[in-house]
């Protein structure tokens, strides 16, 4: 087939145009989100004494550290379909939740007792919060895939691990309002190793799935 | 690209036959700077053809169209380069006189796209074939094939995204 020959056929397709990627991003978010929050509602819910707590400083810096690396993942997310569209800055822009993570783990150290450190680190429900943050990350994954294979991410399996933190983010932002564990050094362990589980398995599939 | 995506074919037909001597430059400067022959050029040219095509939801109207037109052909380039490496594990003497014969014409009809049309499934390569080869237009290829223009729409779509993904997993 002459180059000219597919030209033609590429036009003779060229109609519908397909909707910007932003839409279709945004068409398979919403629900995926409201399906999350209907899980989280059904199943977890908010803790009891959440009213209590929100000027908590512990609690207040665990739920906006979430919201936070929601925002930042988001807006690499976005980026990260379009080619052309740089990255690199807003990757590097997420380094800011890891820093102050640390910082919080300091001051934590700090004002804690020595004796009172691994029983906040062990928390009351670690198991709960690595099974919840996956599974209520898991529509939200599916839905972030399903966009981003319309899309055309230079690098697949990076593009995957974006999308993986992307949906453990708003699974973490729900699960820190159901967990009564507020210490930095259980959210430093626990969050952590739930969201980079998300994180793998989204590299993994974005290897396979995101190829173009 | 700002008037195909209003719908005018035409437009994009003429952008994209535009577009095709830039990427075949840079196909031939990519092969040969990685030390490939750029007999292949036009695989790499079709190639990125079909993903400008396939991806064009990914083009933001507001953006400038050159850093994204080349990012899609760096990122074809790079496939062609891991495609060639593990064709090299073949001993490459034997193809060293075909290889020296690079009086490659542009235009040139490719074996790579031919044999990806031929492994698609029959509507699709009728589809194809009646408007890429033969020039008919949907409806002339509708009456031809005894299909509906819609069916034939979306048969040629459904073979284009085949042939793009045969392209990605060829291994050969």
């Amino acid at each position: 087939m002459k180059t000219s020959d597919l030209i033609r056929a590429l036009a003779a397709d060229c109609a519908p145009w397909p909707k910007p990627l932003r839409q279709i991003f945004n068409a398979a978010l919403l629900p995926a989100i409201l399906m999350a929050f209907g899980l989280y509602l059904v199943v977890l819910g908010p803790r009891p004494d959440l009213a209590a707590h929100l000027a908590d400083p512990r609690f207040a810096f665990k739920f906006l550290l979430a919201l936070l690396l929601l925002g930042l993942v988001g807006d690499l997310v976005l980026r990260i379909g379009q080619p052309g569209v740089p990255t690199r800055a807003s990757a590097l822009r997420l380094w800011l939740v890891p820093l102050l993570l640390g910082g919080a783990i300091l001051v934590e150290l700090f004002v804690l007792p020595p004796h009172l450190w691994l029983p906040r680190l062990i928390g009351s429900n670690a198991l709960l919060c690595l099974v919840s943050i996956p599974s209520l990350s898991l529509g939200p994954l599916i839905a972030i895939f399903f966009s981003l294979r319309r899309g055309a991410p230079e690098r697949p399996a990076s593009a995957g691990a974006a999308a993986g933190l992307f949906a453990a983010a708003i699974g973490a932002v729900l699960y820190a309002t159901h967990c009564p564990d507020d210490s930095p050094l259980f959210v430093a362990a626990w969050y952590t190793l739930a969201i980079a589980l998300v994180a793998g398995i989204g590299a993994l599939a974005g290897g396979r799935l995101l190829r173009w | 690209m700002r008037a195909s995506n209003a719908g005018d074919a035409a437009a994009y037909e003429r952008l994209l036959t535009e577009l095709t001597p830039a990427l075949r430059a840079a196909a031939r400067r990519g092969l040969n700077a990685a030390g490939l022959a750029d007999t292949d050029a036009e695989d790499v040219v079709q190639e990125t053809l079909l993903a400008i095509h396939l991806k064009r939801q990914t083009f933001d109207g507001n953006a400038p169209f050159g850093p994204w037109l080349a990012a899609i052909a760096r990122h074809k380039m790079i496939d062609a380069w891991r495609r060639h490496g593990r064709r090299t594990k073949l001993p490459i003497d034997d193809f060293a006189e075909v290889l020296a014969d690079g009086s490659a014409e542009p235009d040139l009809i490719t074996a790579d796209v031919s044999r990806h049309v031929e492994s698609l499934p029959p509507s699709q390569r009728a589809a194809v074939r009646a408007i890429a080869i033969d020039g008919a237009t949907i409806a002339e290829a509708a009456a031809r094939l005894s299909m509906t223009s819609g069916a034939v729409r979306v048969a040629l779509h459904r073979g284009l995204a085949g042939l793009a993904r045969k392209f990605r997993t060829d291994t050969l």
